[in-house]
């Protein structure tokens, strides 16, 4: 996973995932058509044409395969919504200086990077795109860094486990299912004292 | 030799470990899935997809809640959408052999109502839900945390889910509440205190006298909100109202197998000398009912406070955020909250719809009368507790007060389900998010306990019960 783009920001603290697809948006029972919901709030107006200055609307964002947000992203409910819109929309990254725990889960588990930076580089990074609007920035999984030209070469963390399964196309439901013999030995252990629902 | 301190909450991680790899993270057993209409028909088409069934159909349980209408059940479910929805939950449950309180069934009620009421969540299990409020079940002495849609999948497959350890923090409340301040008030100040984001990569473990003071359904309050500090988790230890709570329950243990679940539940509590990666401390005493001023739940007071001034504020992006929650609250900086104009007020949700909450808000309005200015709803969590209210005569009060009675259900906790504000209203709630457009597009939420949402209906602006004539 290796790519280059613009980026487009979104500069608030504490998106919540009610604002990245509002709830009415999840009675849906397939994943498809979320990427036109994606901010929906802030991107339409009421009679549902676009707000021109939501940064979304342009063609530069939606060209964009980078999100660039204030700090604690994602925080609200479970919905994986969230994620399956960022990635319709086009993007395969988020970089803030915090995320949710589920968000990060749900993010990762759809090829979508979240990527934590320092305060610094958050401050950084928000100054070079103020002198170069169409700066271009530079993501790779596989050595962990994250570049613009001029700026610092940022190494972030990423999960192990995770970063082996974005880079091998791992599909975790299927590693998960090959510890039959672990889960069958665990029920038998434990079901006989303390699971009482177990039938 | 005797073996490190633990908390409860590596106690109850390290029971469910079936197996740790090498760089993979822990693959931990699930006791117990809870799953609703809204994230999990995608799962299920997966599990289709891979041709593979449901594990633990005796573990798993399904309800509707959230895109459920709170209408009179005779009545069909309007929305196209959302019936849909509700008829591939059912649909699932059936070809997968899984329980289901349906529509129309008499269980039918949120899903971390009808969890606990049924006996279902108990100490020292691990729960899981695709909802972030599955912290509610914590208050057992249960890991319980919310999972997305492809986690969803992989219990159903697996019963286990691959999680990385959390890190502990101890969240003491110690002293005594003060007339008028309840559960909901300790953990709005807890959210207020260290931000929503302040517990992130956490479970909470609460912990102190005003915890143990606390009823089973108080407890439940605090830990439904444990998400909205950012902590996927947080819990109670188990005690005797823990096991009072529990006994006789539908799916309790019974005879023989009660008493051996109660010793090993009294196992489940934080060592002596075991140590937390975080702590805070919170005096009950000091503690005043608390209202939300702004678009989170961490933007939150003392309700005799004035909003805050961004000005104020040292960090650019803070300062930015809170103006911006102002603008769109419709509240000038340095403005006191009590008497502003309301035109909702809803008592319900997953954080206070049981049967404690309602006769705190059926004490508070009976004998008067909600302020013909403003709607009052109130939905009880489960069907379960509407029979229980109304054979108590609440139901009564509050039809009589002017209020709404509702069926079971999500309601306007998340404007899924028809019930929702208007762009511009206002509501006092006692639900747990205050997003931007949680309770319908443009609408804006006050958040506060039944108490405080009961005087405000009477009096039609945001109101301290305590100034109550
Ligand atoms: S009541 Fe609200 S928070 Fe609770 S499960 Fe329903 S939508 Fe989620």
């Amino acid at each position: 996973m290796k790519f280059e783009s613009t980026v487009t920001q979104i500069q608030a603290d504490n998106i919540d995932t009610d604002q990245i697809i509002p709830a009415r948006f999840l009675k849906t029972i397939s994943k498809d058509g979320l990427g036109d919901q994606l901010f929906f709030d802030w991107r339409y107006n009421a009679d549902g044409s676009h707000k021109a200055d939501f940064i979304l609307n342009t063609d530069k964002a939606k060209a964009s395969k980078v999100l660039f947000a204030g700090d604690n992203f994602g925080c609200g409910s479970s919905r994986e919504h969230a994620p399956w819109a960022l990635t319709q929309y086009g993007f395969q990254a988020v970089i803030s200086t915090s995320f949710a725990d589920i968000f990060k889960q749900n993010s990762l588990k759809n090829r979508l990077l979240p990527l934590v930076v320092s305060k610094e580089v958050h401050q950084q990074l928000r100054e070079a795109l103020e002198a170069i609007p169409d700066l271009q920035v530079s993501v790779d999984v596989e050595t962990q860094t994250f570049t613009w030209p001029g700026g610092p070469a940022v190494t972030f963390t990423i999960d192990a486990f995770a970063k082996h399964c974005l880079l091998a196309g791992v599909d975790e439901i299927g590693y998960v299912l090959q510890h039959e013999a672990e889960i069958a030995a665990y029920e038998a252990k434990r079901f006989s004292t303390l699971n009482t629902l177990a039938s | 030799m005797p073996s490190k301190p633990r908390t409860i909450i590596e106690k109850v991680w390290d029971n469910h470990i079936v197996a740790e790899r090498e760089g993979a993270p822990s693959l931990l057993f699930i006791d117990l899935h809870l799953v609703h209409e809204v994230t999990s028909p995608q799962a299920f088409s997966g599990l289709r997809q891979r041709g593979v069934k449901v594990r633990r159909p005796d573990l798993t349980f399904c309800t509707v809640d959230h895109s459920t209408p709170t209408t009179p059940r005779s009545l069909p479910i309007v929305d196209p959408i959302a019936a849909t929805q509700v008829a591939q939950l059912e649909k699932n449950a059936q070809e997968f052999g899984i329980p289901y309180f349906g529509f129309q069934n008499r269980d039918q009620g949120i899903v971390h109502v009808i969890g606990p009421e049924n006996g279902l969540t108990q100490p020292g299990m691990t729960v899981v839900c695709g909802d972030s409020h599955t912290a509610t079940h914590g208050a057992f002495g249960a890991l319980a945390f919310g999972i997305g849609t492809s986690e969803v999948e992989m219990v159903l497959a697996s019963q286990t889910l691959l999680q990385k350890k959390s890190k502990s923090y101890e969240v003491r409340v110690e002293g005594t509440l003060k007339p008028g301040v309840t559960a909901k008030d300790i953990i709005l100040a807890l959210c207020a205190k260290i931000g929503i984001g302040g517990g992130t990569g956490c479970v909470f473990e609460y912990t102190g006298s005003a915890i143990r003071a606390l009823s089973m359904e108080e407890r439940m309050t605090v830990c439904n909100m444990s998400i909205e500090a950012g902590a996927r988790a947080g819990l109670v230890a188990p005690d005797e109202k823990t096991f009072e709570y529990l006994k006789g329950r539908r799916f309790a243990p019974k005879g023989e197998k009660w008493d051996e679940a109660v010793a090993k539940w009294k196992e489940l509590v934080t060592d002596e000398g075991a140590t937390y990666d975080h702590s805070i401390l919170i005096d009950a005493d000091s503690l005043e009912p608390m209202i939300t001023f702004g678009t989170n739940p961490g933007m939150g007071m003392a309700i005799s406070a004035n909003v805050p001034d961004p000005a104020n504020v040292t960090d650019s992006l803070e300062r930015e955020s809170l103006r911006k929650a102002l603008v769109y609250m419709g509240l000038q900086a340095g403005q006191p909250i009590a008497g502003q104009k309301i035109d909702v007020v809803f008592v319900g949700s997953c954080t206070n719809s049981r049967m404690s909450d309602l006769r705190a808000a059926a004490g508070v309005l009976k004998g008067r009368k909600v302020s013909p200015s403003v709607r009052t709803m109130i939905v009880p969590g489960s069907q379960e507790i509407k029979r229980q209210a109304e054979a108590e005569g609440l139901d009564q009060i509050f039809k009589d007060a002017g209020a709404e009675w509702r069926e079971a259900g999500c309601s306007m906790c998340i404007a899924m389900n028809g019930d929702q504000l208007t762009p511009g209203q206002y509501s006092v709630s006692t639900s747990n998010r205050n997003f931007e457009g949680r309770q319908g597009k443009g609408g804006r939420t006050f958040l506060a306990s039944p108490q405080t949402a009961a005087a405000s209906a009477i009096m039609g602006v945001v109101t301290d019960v305590r100034t109550l004539a």
